[in-house]
C-alpha cells in the first residue's frame, strides 16, 4: 500500500478557491517569517503586532499605509496590463524613477507657474517619460524580438544612477548642504494635500487609473484585443490583431502608469527629486498585482494591503532595530505560497490508498 | 608601452576573474533551461549564496565550508523553484521574480550584522608552477585562485557532459520534448528537479565567489543584477556551455575596464561607468537575439513549460 | 498462428478523464503473430486504452497481463522492458536531435559515452532486414513524415520489442506507402510479434488485420475474426447505425475564378522553400481538393492566401484584385475565410468565453465594434443567433470554449467562418480527429457553402472525403502542384503516385 497524490483537472477553475487561496498565502507567509523571527530570537507575536499597529493602529499610521499605497497601486496597474498580455514589464521601478525625473524636470523649469498649469504638465510628463522608457524594451521586442525581461529590467539599473547623477551633479540643490536632492519645487508645483495628512491627490490618480483599466479591459475593443493575445497570440495574429502596435501601446500604457506613480511621489510627498525615492516600488507592484490576478479593482485593495505591509517593516526597523527587508521576505513568501496554491484552482487534489 | 601592455594584461586578467561569477550562473541557467525550465531567480540564488557563503566563513574561518554553504544553499532555493514550477506547475516568470525579490529580502535580513565583518579567509590566487611563469600567458591565465581554475574546468565538462553523453542526451530531450523523453521512460519531473538544483548550486558558486574571492566581504545587494546578467548571457551562448565562457569574460572585461577606469580619476562621472554592464547587456542581448532569430536556433522548445502527462479531457 | 497464452490480456479496463468516460470496462486481447486492429471512431477511446498499455496512462482500474503474467506498468519504462512498443499518432521524436539520438533515447547502453558509430551500424541492420530506410545521422525535422514514422519503428525494434502498436499509422502515407507498411507488419506478425494497429478506416482494417475488436464510446462493441465479418457490419459496430459512404452533391455549374494562385513561393518556419511556384484557380461554387501527405506546403500554402505567411515571389488574386502579402486583416474583411488546421492552437481561443471566440472576426467594425467600443448588445444578439443557428452544444454564450467536445469546437470555428458569407473558404483538415456525426455535419456545412456560390479551398490527408466532396483534386509534393484531376472518376492509384511525387503526364490541367 503506498499513498498516491492525485490531481484532477477541474473542468472551471474553483471561484472559492481563487478567493481563499491568496488570503491562506498571507496566512502562511506570516507563518512562515514567524519561525524565521524566532530563529534569530524575537518574539514573531510582539514583532506582527508592531507592525499591524504601525501600519493601521493610528491615524499616522494608516495615512501612511494610504500614502504608501498610492505608488503600489498605480505602477501595480501599469505591470497587470502589460502582464495580462504576456509582456513581463518588470521594469516599474525603472520607469516610475523616470517618470519621477521629467516630471521634476518640468517643476524645475516653470518655478513660476500657477499649479493649474504645472500639475497637468507635471503628470503628462510623468507619464510620457514612464512610457518612453518602456518604449525601448518595447520597441526592442516588437522589432526585434528581443526577450522584454531583461531588458525592462536592466533599464532600472540605468535609471537608478541616471537620477543619481542628477542629483549627486548638475540638478544638486546649491544650498542643500551638500545633501543629494535637487532644490525644493515652488508651492505650485506640490499636489494638493488632504487636511494636514500627508494624503495627496495622487490617490484619486490611482482609482481613477483602476476605473479607466477596468473600462479599457471590459468593453473597448483595444481590452479585447489585449485579452485575445494574452492568451493566444497565434489566434490573434490568425484573427489580424496586430502585435507590434499593441506591444508598443500596451508597454506605454504600463510605463505611463508607473511614471504617474514616480510624478505623485516627488510632487505629492517628496517636493523635490532625490535619490531614492522608491524603496521598490516597483518590484512589490508586481507582487500587488499577481495576487490581484491582475484585476484592477482588486489591485486598489491589494496595494493597500502591501503597503501596510511596508509600513509595518518601516516600524520595526525604528522600534526593534529589525531590518526593513521582513517585508521583503514576507512578500517573497507570499508570492511563493500563491503560486504554489493556484494549481488548487485548477486542479481537484486526492490522497489515495493504492495497492 | 610597456605600461599599456601591462595595463591591457591587468584587465584581461580582471576580466577573467570578474566573469567567473558569471560564467558559474550562466553555466547553472544553461542546464536548467535546456531541461526546459527557465529560472529568473538567479540573482536571488545568487545573492543568498555571496551571503551564506560569506557568513559561514565568519563562523568557522574556513572558506571552503562557506563554498559548501553556499552551493547548498543556492541549490535549495532552486528546489524552491523547482517544486512551484515543476510540481504545482505555477508560472515561471513569476515564480523566479519571487525568487528574486525573497532572497534579496532574506539576505538583507540575515546579513545586517556581517556589513563591514572582514574576511577571516578568502580564495587567494594560486600560482601554478611554470605554467604560471609564462610571459603574457602565466598571468592571464595561470594566475589566478582555485575557483577561477575550477571554472576553466567546469565549462568544457559542462559542454562535453551536455553533447556527447547519455545524460546530456536525455537532458536535452527532455527540454526539447519532454512528451517524448516521457513516452521513452526518461524521467521528465526527476531530471528537472535535478538540473534546476544543478542550477541553484551553480548560482550559489557563484555568489559566492563574489563575497569570497572577487570583492570579500559582505554588502546588501552585492551582487548588483549579475544574476539578472547571466540570464542575457544564457541567450548570448546560445545555451551552449562554451560560448557561456566567452560571454562571461566578455562581460569580466567590462567590469574590469570600468573598474580600471574609476582609477584614473577620468573626467567621466561614476554614474555613467556603473551603468555600462547594464546598457551592455542590452545591446549584447540584441545582437545575440538577430543572430539566433537568423540562424534559427531558438531556446529549447518546452522552455517555460510545465508538463503534464495527463492532458486530455 | 496462435499461442494457447495470449501476448496481451487487458481484463476490466476503466479510465476517467475529467468529463469524460474514455474506457469503460473494456477487455481486450491479442496474439503473438497476429495483427489485431482496434477499430472506433476518434473519441472512442482506442488511443486511451493504447497508452495505458504502454504505460502512459494509468487505468483507474482493470489488470494487464503479458505473456500470461500480471504486470505493473507504473511507466513507459516498465512497459518497453515488457517488450512493448508504441508509434504514436503525433510521433515522439526531438526534432531537433539525429536520428540515431531519437533512437537510443532512454536506454541504458551504452552508459555514458555515446558511440554513435556502432548505434548507426545496429540501426542499418534493423532498416535494412524490414527495409525501412532512413539515414541514421539524418536531424528529425530533415525527414519527411514516411521517413518519420520508419524511424518511430525502427526506435521500438532496436528496443527488440515483440508488442507494436501503431496509432492510425496510414494518416501520413501515400497509398504506395501505407502498402509497404502493410508488408512490413505482415514480415514482423509472420515473424512472432504482435501488432496492434488502430484505425478509424474500415478498407485498411480489411486489407491487413487477422482479427478486429471494435469500441464505441469507450466500450468494447465485439472483437471479430477479419475473415468471418464485411464493411458494413464493422460500420455498424463502430457508430451505431447505418452509414452511408456516399455524399450527394450536385454537379458544379460553372462560375468565375475566386481565387488565383500564381507561382506562389514561400518558405517554411525552418526557412526552407516549402510551396515552389504554385499555380492553381478556385471558382465560384466549386470545391478545390488539395492532397497530398502531410508536410508538403499544405500549411504554408493555406497560410500565404489568408495573408498569414510572406510570399517570396508569386501572386494571389482574389476576384481579380491582387492580394499578394497583404495582412490577414486586410484579407478577412474581403470575405475570405479560414478554418485552420489547428482548431484550439489558431482558430479559438479555449480559455475565453464562446461569444469572445464567436467576434474574433468581426469586433473591430459594425454592429460588433462601435468607435472605441464593443457594443454588448449586439454582440449577445449575435452570438445567440449563430449558436442556435449552427447547434453549438454549450451551456451559454459566456461558458468557456474549452470545456465544448471537438465537434462542437468545429461548429463553433465554422460559425464563426461561415457567417461573413465567405467568397473563398480556406479549409484546413476540418474534420480530423471527428466522429462520423461531427464530420457529417461539417461536410454538409461546408456542400452548403458550395451551393451559395462560395469557393472553397479544401486541404485535406483523407483522400475519401477529398474524392467525395471536391469537384477536382490537387496533388501537392514537396511544394510543387503535381496535377490536379477532376474529383469524378479519379483513380486513387494515380493520385497515389502524384502524392509520391510523379508529376502527371498532362500538366495543361493545371491552368484550368
Amino acid at each position: 500500500m503506498k499513498l498516491t497524490l492525485r490531481l484532477e483537472r477541474r473542468l472551471t477553475p474553483s471561484r472559492a478557491l481563487g478567493f481563499l487561496i491568496p488570503v491562506f498565502s498571507i496566512v502562511l507567509a506570516l507563518c512562515f517569517g514567524a519561525v524565521l523571527l524566532a530563529a534569530v530570537g524575537k518574539n514573531p507575536g510582539v514583532v506582527y503586532q508592531k507592525m499591524f499597529s504601525g501600519a493601521f493602529g493610528s491615524r499616522f499610521g494608516l495615512t501612511e499605509t494610504v500614502v504608501k499605497a498610492i505608488p503600489l497601486m498605480l505602477s501595480g496597474l501599469g505591470v497587470a496590463v502589460a502582464f495580462r498580455m504576456l509582456l513581463w514589464n518588470i521594469g516599474a521601478e525603472g520607469q516610475l524613477q523616470i517618470g519621477a525625473f521629467a516630471a521634476a524636470g518640468v517643476a524645475l523649469a516653470f518655478p513660476q507657474a500657477p499649479a493649474v498649469v504645472i500639475i497637468p504638465a507635471m503628470m503628462l510628463a510623468g507619464f510620457l517619460g514612464g512610457a518612453l522608457w518602456a518604449s525601448i524594451p518595447a520597441a526592442l521586442k516588437a522589432k526585434l524580438q528581443v526577450n522584454e525581461i531583461i531588458t525592462s529590467l536592466m533599464l532600472n539599473y540605468v535609471a537608478i544612477y541616471w537620477v543619481e547623477y542628477l542629483v549627486y551633479g548638475p540638478w544638486r540643490n546649491p544650498k542643500g548642504y551638500g545633501f543629494p536632492g535637487t532644490a525644493p519645487f515652488s508651492p505650485a508645483a506640490e499636489l494638493p494635500r488632504l487636511g494636514t495628512s500627508r494624503v495627496h491627490l495622487g490617490l484619486l490618480f490611482g482609482l481613477v487609473a483602476a476605473l479607466c483599466l477596468y473600462f479599457i479591459l471590459r468593453r473597448t475593443k483595444w481590452g479585447y484585443e489585449i485579452r485575445v493575445i494574452g492568451e493566444n497570440p497565434t489566434a490573434a495574429r490568425y484573427a489580424g490583431i496586430s502585435l507590434t502596435r499593441n506591444i508598443l501601446m500596451v508597454m506605454a500604457l504600463s510605463g505611463g502608469l508607473a511614471g504617474l506613480a514616480g510624478m505623485s511621489e516627488v510632487s505629492g510627498i517628496i517636493h523635490a527629486l532625490q535619490r531614492g525615492i522608491s524603496p521598490g516600488y516597483g518590484y512589490t507592484a508586481i507582487i500587488v498585482a499577481w495576487l490581484a490576478k491582475l484585476n484592477p479593482w482588486a489591485i486598489v485593495v491589494v496595494s493597500f494591503l502591501f503597503a501596510g505591509l511596508l509600513v509595518g517593516g518601516d516600524q520595526l526597523q525604528i522600534s526593534m532595530g529589525l531590518p526593513a527587508a521582513m517585508s521583503n521576505i514576507l512578500q517573497g513568501a507570499v508570492l511563493f505560497f500563491i503560486l504554489g496554491g493556484e494549481i488548487l484552482v485548477r486542479n481537484r487534489i486526492s490522497l489515495t490508498w493504492e495497492k | 608601452m610597456q605600461d599599456t601592455l601591462i595595463l591591457i594584461l591587468l584587465i584581461l586578467a580582471g576580466a577573467i576573474r570578474a566573469g567567473t561569477p558569471l560564467l558559474f550562473a550562466t553555466l547553472g541557467e544553461i542546464f536548467a533551461e535546456r531541461a526546459g525550465v527557465l529560472n529568473l531567480g538567479v540573482e536571488g540564488m545568487m545573492i543568498m549564496g555571496a551571503l551564506s557563503g560569506f557568513m559561514v566563513t565568519v563562523r568557522t574561518g574556513n572558506a571552503w565550508t562557506g563554498l559548501l554553504a553556499a552551493i547548498l544553499v543556492g541549490g535549495s532555493i532552486g528546489l524552491i523553484h523547482a517544486v512551484l514550477s515543476i510540481t504545482l506547475r505555477a508560472n515561471q516568470v513569476v515564480s523566479g521574480l519571487a525568487l528574486t525579490i525573497f532572497g534579496t529580502g532574506l539576505s538583507s535580513f540575515l546579513g545586517q550584522k556581517l556589513v563591514g565583518v572582514p574576511a577571516p579567509d578568502t580564495f587567494r590566487v594560486v600560482r601554478i608552477p611554470v605554467l604560471g611563469e609564462l610571459p603574457v600567458l602565466g598571468p592571464l591565465v595561470f594566475q589566478h585562485d582555485i575557483l577561477v581554475y575550477l571554472s576553466f574546468l567546469l565549462a568544457p565538462l559542462a559542454w562535453f557532459l551536455m553533447f556527447k553523453t547519455r545524460p546530456g542526451l536525455h537532458l536535452r530531450a527532455v527540454g526539447e520534448s519532454p512528451a517524448t523523453a516521457d513516452a521513452m521512460g526518461v524521467s521528465v519531473v526527476g531530471l528537472r528537479y535535478l538540473y534546476v538544483f544543478l542550477g541553484g548550486m551553480l548560482a550559489g558558486l557563484g555568489g559566492a565567489y563574489i563575497s569570497l574571492a572577487l570583492t570579500p566581504g559582505w554588502a546588501d545587494g552585492m551582487t548588483a543584477g549579475r544574476g539578472w546578467i547571466a540570464i542575457a548571457l544564457v541567450i548570448f551562448a546560445t545555451w551552449s556551455p562554451a560560448r557561456a565562457m566567452v560571454g562571461a569574460y566578455l562581460f569580466g572585461g567590462v567590469e574590469a575596464a570600468q573598474f580600471r577606469i574609476q582609477g584614473t580619476g577620468t573626467q567621466v562621472p561614476s554614474f555613467f561607468l556603473n551603468m555600462t554592464p547594464y546598457i551592455f547587456t542590452i545591446i549584447v542581448l540584441v545582437i545575440a537575439t538577430q543572430e539566433t532569430v537568423r540562424r534559427r536556433i531558438g531556446a529549447p522548445a518546452a522552455l517555460g513549460l510545465p508538463y503534464e502527462r495527463e492532458e486530455r479531457g | 498462428m496462435t499461442s494457447a497464452v495470449p501476448s496481451v490480456q487487458m481484463l476490466v479496463i476503466t479510465k476517467r478523464f475529467p468529463g469524460v468516460l474514455a474506457n469503460d470496462h473494456i477487455d481486450f486481447s491479442a496474439n503473438a503473430g497476429e495483427i489485431h486492429a482496434l477499430l472506433g471512431e476518434n473519441g472512442a477511446g482506442k488511443s486511451t486504452l493504447m497508452n495505458i498499455l504502454s504505460g502512459l496512462y494509468h487505468p483507474d482500474q482493470g489488470d494487464i497481463h503479458i505473456h500470461g503474467r500480471r504486470v505493473a506498468l507504473r511507466s513507459p519504462r516498465d512497459a518497453i522492458s515488457l517488450g512493448i512498443g508504441m508509434v504514436h499518432q503525433h510521433f515522439m521524436l526531438v526534432e531537433p536531435h539525429t536520428v540515431a539520438e531519437n533512437v537510443t533515447l532512454g536506454l541504458d547502453e551504452p552508459r555514458f559515452l555515446l558511440n554513435s558509430g556502432q548505434i548507426e551500424q545496429k540501426i542499418a541492420a534493423l532498416s535494412e532486414k524490414y527495409g525501412l530506410k532512413v539515414d541514421p545521422e539524418a536531424r528529425i525535422w530533415q525527414l519527411s513524415v514516411g521517413e518519420q514514422q520508419r524511424v518511430e519503428i525502427i526506435k521500438m525494434l532496436y528496443r527488440n520489442a515483440d508488442i507494436l502498436i501503431l496509432d492510425e499509422p496510414t494518416a501520413v502515407l501515400t497509398p504506395q506507402e501505407a502498402r509497404e507498411l502493410f508488408a512490413t507488419l505482415k514480415r514482423m506478425a509472420a515473424e512472432g510479434h504482435t501488432i496492434i494497429f488502430i484505425t478509424h478506416k474500415l478498407d485498411e482494417v480489411m486489407a491487413i488485420s487477422d482479427r478486429i475488436t471494435v469500441l464505441r464510446k469507450g466500450r468494447v462493441v465485439s472483437t471479430v475474426f477479419t475473415s468471418a465479418t464485411s464493411k458494413q457490419e464493422l460500420a455498424r459496430m463502430m457508430v451505431g447505425r447505418e452509414v452511408f459512404f456516399q455524399v450527394t452533391k450536385s454537379p458544379w455549374r460553372g462560375g468565375q475564378a475566386v481565387l488565383r494562385v500564381e507561382a506562389a513561393r514561400a518558405l517554411s518556419d525552418k526557412g526552407l522553400p516549402a510551396l515552389k511556384g504554385v499555380s492553381f484557380a478556385v471558382h465560384e461554387g466549386e470545391i478545390l481538393g488539395v492532397a497530398g501527405v502531410a508536410g508538403n506546403g499544405q500549411r504554408e500554402l493555406a497560410e500565404a492566401i489568408t495573408g498569414l505567411r510572406p510570399l517570396t515571389s508569386g501572386e494571389v488574386y482574389l476576384c481579380d484584385r491582387r492580394i499578394t502579402n497583404q495582412n490577414p486583416r486586410q484579407i478577412l474583411d474581403q470575405k475570405v475565410s479560414h478554418i485552420p488546421e489547428d482548431r484550439l492552437g489558431m482558430g479559438l481561443i479555449p480559455n475565453l468565453s464562446l461569444s469572445d471566440n464567436l467576434i474574433l472576426k468581426g469586433y473591430f467594425a459594425p454592429p460588433l465594434g462601435r468607435g472605441p467600443f464593443l457594443d454588448q448588445k449586439a454582440i449577445d444578439a449575435h452570438c445567440r443567433e449563430l449558436i442556435s443557428r449552427f447547434e453549438v452544444m454549450a451551456p451559454g454564450p459566456d461558458s468557456s470554449v474549452k470545456l465544448l467536445s471537438g465537434g462542437n469546437l468545429q461548429r463553433l470555428l465554422l460559425a464563426r467562418e461561415i457567417s461573413c458569407c465567405p467568397r473563398l473558404m480556406v479549409a484546413v483538415h476540418p474534420t480530423r480527429g471527428l466522429d462520423v456525426g461531427a464530420t457529417e455535419a461539417v461536410h454538409k456545412m461546408l456542400l452548403e457553402q458550395r451551393e451559395e456560390g462560395a469557393a472553397i479551398l479544401l486541404i485535406s490527408e483523407d483522400l475519401d472525403e477529398l474524392l467525395s466532396l471536391s469537384d477536382r483534386v490537387a496533388v501537392l509534393y514537396e511544394g510543387e502542384i503535381m496535377g490536379i484531376v477532376p474529383a469524378q472518376g479519379a483513380q486513387v492509384e494515380e493520385i497515389g503516385l502524384m502524392m509520391a511525387g510523379t508529376k502527371r503526364a498532362r500538366p495543361a490541367e493545371v491552368a484550368a
